[in-house]
């Protein structure tokens, strides 16, 4: 970025800001060259890659692999001590304080029931929300992709919502789906009777499964389109020879050629879902009750937010977790490497 | 079925609309409602005054009630249109309220006032923008301070990790070196493990620090995201080997190889990358939500949930903020569109 770089940069994308940084930048770079030097003339050019790996690796390691372990400490040991040299040692016993349950099925009977209403939330709300989510990115990336006019536009309407933060996103719909919102304008202007969404638990948890396709699906949906794209057109054109109906060529050529492309959209909507808290959190709180409360919101609760902080559970609950999302990461992997093998 | 197929392929004749073109465009149409519509309605509803977001069913338009100032009374008055007891119509200004008689007065005859039933009068309205709910923010709360802290945050921690992660990239697709296989399992092995499982932990490495409330602790911690690495790496290795060797015979250090020749090569992946960094940023929750709990160290985000209970949902106020903190993204979103959905499509980050 320097103004005297001998090769330039790519010349579209050079804005004000850049050659504003440019001159101290220049100034800065010089400074740490000569250091960068003479390390270069002590250990070689071939090891100076260790030196650039290290910024990197100390962050990787002071807040990855680092917790990673403390993590793992933290779930076999207990009390109230932040510090692992605070903690007594208890072996398995937060987890089975975790998995303390009369029947698994019924979160109620379990000691830590609202992990256990958390999983069972999360997983329906995963459930809900992949399936609907996958079924309306495909829909809408197989409409983007045809002989459309505004296509740009119809594409980027379909895709600022992936932009805009959770945090707005919740309140743009609670304000939309409160006692006296929108929606309720709505259905009273209609002749119907205000619905009070947020409180009661069937409708909190439609409505987040909803809100956080609205929020995604752009995502996904470009996904696919990119997926849609790469199919052949001479595929299409043969089947349109050979007079095949529209939805058999949906079925034998879109569908088959664009699988790939899902599976990577199921994994990464599922690993997503298990991990759903900021959008929930904010608009419902994990009410009514505790009917939309997820899994994150417990751990989150757990270590920091409850009266007793209680590390040690919430450590183990995030151990549990932690198994699942690599599960699902294998999976994604195993997709991915059939994807470029396909 | 080749009757069907035949059926289908006349409904295809060129210039001719087969259904599936009116059902497409019919989707597109519901989903400029559905995706469009609650953003716009947020915007519209900012403009509207406190009484005018509590009105049921709301009106379309931010509208208020007109007010006059009439002599004599220290308050501009509330103006309403009177069906008098003959049957003609007058505007009225209201000077107060007893039980079901307001207690009225002529704006043009400030001297006499006037008993009506209050089911006998209508407010007169204007189309009026509360402008006040973006500028009372800024002064009476912490506003400001959020939004310098979010500003802060989403720039420092952006160039940390386009500088952290770039010289990675660089050592791990220019050099062959020993531990290079291990480095890169660490990264691909790394690349899923979010936040929320190592919450804890991470508050611990925080706190021993002694970061606690501070906005580096917002940084730091997300710098070294393997998804940069990943994608900075695979942009490197399509440069070309030559350019890198030429310039060490002409004596260029390695430092200047990666900062002069490599990083401006580079600017598209660099570009993607810092998109992806200020998004994920200026919208993190559940890390800022933990790690900060004072108030002068809250990110914008942090402080608009903290708003919602603070101040028993004062709407008006907490929907303009939230119009302010989704401007940014909408700016980008507005000069950047292609390149943003170029670099998701080919990446499959977020």
């Amino acid at each position: 970025m320097a103004s005297d770089a001998p090769i330039p940069a790519a010349p579209s994308e050079r804005v004000g800001a850049a050659s504003f940084f440019a001159a101290p930048l220049a100034v800065l770079m010089r400074l740490i060259d000569w250091p960068m030097q003479v390390l270069q003339r002590l250990i070689g050019e071939r090891r100076m890659a260790y030196v650039f790996l290290l910024p990197n690796l100390i962050f990787f390691s002071l807040f990855v692999f680092l917790p990673l372990i403390i993590n793992f400490i933290f779930s076999v040991t207990g009390g109230a001590g932040l510090f692992p040299s605070e903690r007594p040692y208890v072996g398995a016993q937060q987890y089975a304080y975790l998995f303390d349950c009369g029947s698994f099925l019924d979160p109620s009977s379990c000691r830590e029931d609202h992990f256990w209403r958390g999983v069972s939330n999360t997983a329906r709300f995963t459930v809900f929300q992949v399936t609907a989510m996958v079924l309306f990115s495909l829909l809408t990336a197989v409409v983007l992709n045809m002989k459309i006019r505004a296509r740009g536009f119809f594409r980027a309407v379909y895709f600022f919502p992936v932009l805009l933060s959770p945090v707005v996103v919740a309140l743009t719909w609670k304000w939309i789906l409160q006692r006296d919102g929108l929606l309720n304008a709505a259905i009273t202007s209609l002749g119907g009777e205000r619905i009070l969404f947020l409180v009661d638990p069937s409708w909190a948890m439609f409505w987040i499964v909803f809100v956080s396709i609205w929020a995604h699906m752009g995502f996904y949906t470009l996904i696919l389109l990119a997926g849609l794209q790469a199919i052949p057109a001479d595929l299409y054109e043969a089947a349109e020879m050979d007079a095949t109906p529209r939805w058999r060529v949906f079925w034998r050529i879109t569908l088959p050629l664009l699988w790939p492309n899902m599976i990577v959209v199921i994994v990464l909507a599922l690993i997503r879902g298990v991990q759903t808290f900021d959008e929930v959190f904010v608009l419902t709180g994990g009410g009514p009750g505790t009917a939309t409360l997820m899994v994150v919101h417990y751990i989150y609760e757990t270590a920091f937010a409850n009266q007793v902080q209680n590390f040690g559970l919430a450590a183990a609950a995030s151990v549990v977790l932690g198994v699942v999302l690599f599960a699902l990461t294998l999976a994604q992997l195993a997709a991915s490497r059939r994807k470029g093998a396909a | 079925m080749s009757r069907i197929a035949r059926m289908a392929v006349a409904r295809r004749n060129p210039g001719r609309w087969h259904w599936t073109d009116i059902a497409a465009y019919a989707y597109l149409a519901l989903g400029v409602v559905l995706m469009f519509g609650p953003v716009l309605w947020l915007g519209i509803s900012s403009f509207k005054t406190q009484a005018g977001l509590l009105e049921f069913p709301p009106s379309l338009l931010p509208m208020s009630q007109k007010e006059v100032r009439v002599e004599g009374h220290a308050q501009p008055l509330p103006l309403f249109e009177v069906t008098m007891e003959d049957g003609s119509k007058r505007v009225l200004a209201q000077i107060r309220r007893i039980g079901i008689q307001a207690q009225m007065v002529d704006p043009a005859n400030p001297g006499q006032s006037i008993r009506v039933p209050i089911d006998k009068r209508t407010p007169v309205r204007e189309f009026k923008l509360a402008t006040e709910n973006y500028t009372e923010p800024l002064e009476r709360f912490a506003f400001m301070r959020f939004l310098w802290n979010s500003v802060f945050v989403t720039v420092v921690a952006t160039l940390i990790t386009l500088v952290i992660n770039s010289m990675a990239a660089y050592a791990l697709s220019i050099y062959e070196f020993r531990g290079k296989t291990a480095v890169m399992l660490m990264v691909i092995g790394t690349l899923m493990i979010p936040i929320t499982i190592i919450l804890v932990p991470v508050y611990l490495v925080i706190t021993e620090l002694g970061l606690v409330n501070s906005l580096w602790a917002v940084i730091l911690p997300g710098a070294a995201t393997p998804t940069g690495v990943f994608l900075l790496r695979q942009y490197m290795l399509t440069l070309p080997r030559d350019l890198i060797e030429a310039a060490r015979m002409d004596k260029a250090s390695e430092w200047q190889i990666y900062w002069r020749i490599v990083m401006p090569l580079a600017m598209p992946a660099l570009a993607v990358l810092a998109i992806f960094s200020i998004m994920w940023r200026w919208n993190e929750f559940l890390w800022p939500l933990a790690v900060l709990t004072k108030t002068e160290a809250y990110t914008l985000q942090i402080g608009l949930n903290a708003f919602q209970g603070e101040l028993q949902t004062q709407w008006h106020y907490l929907l303009a903020m939230t119009v302010v903190t989704l401007l940014p993204v909408a700016l980008v979103f507005v000069f950047l569109q292609r390149f943003i959905t170029t670099g998701i499509a080919n990446t499959g980050m977020k």
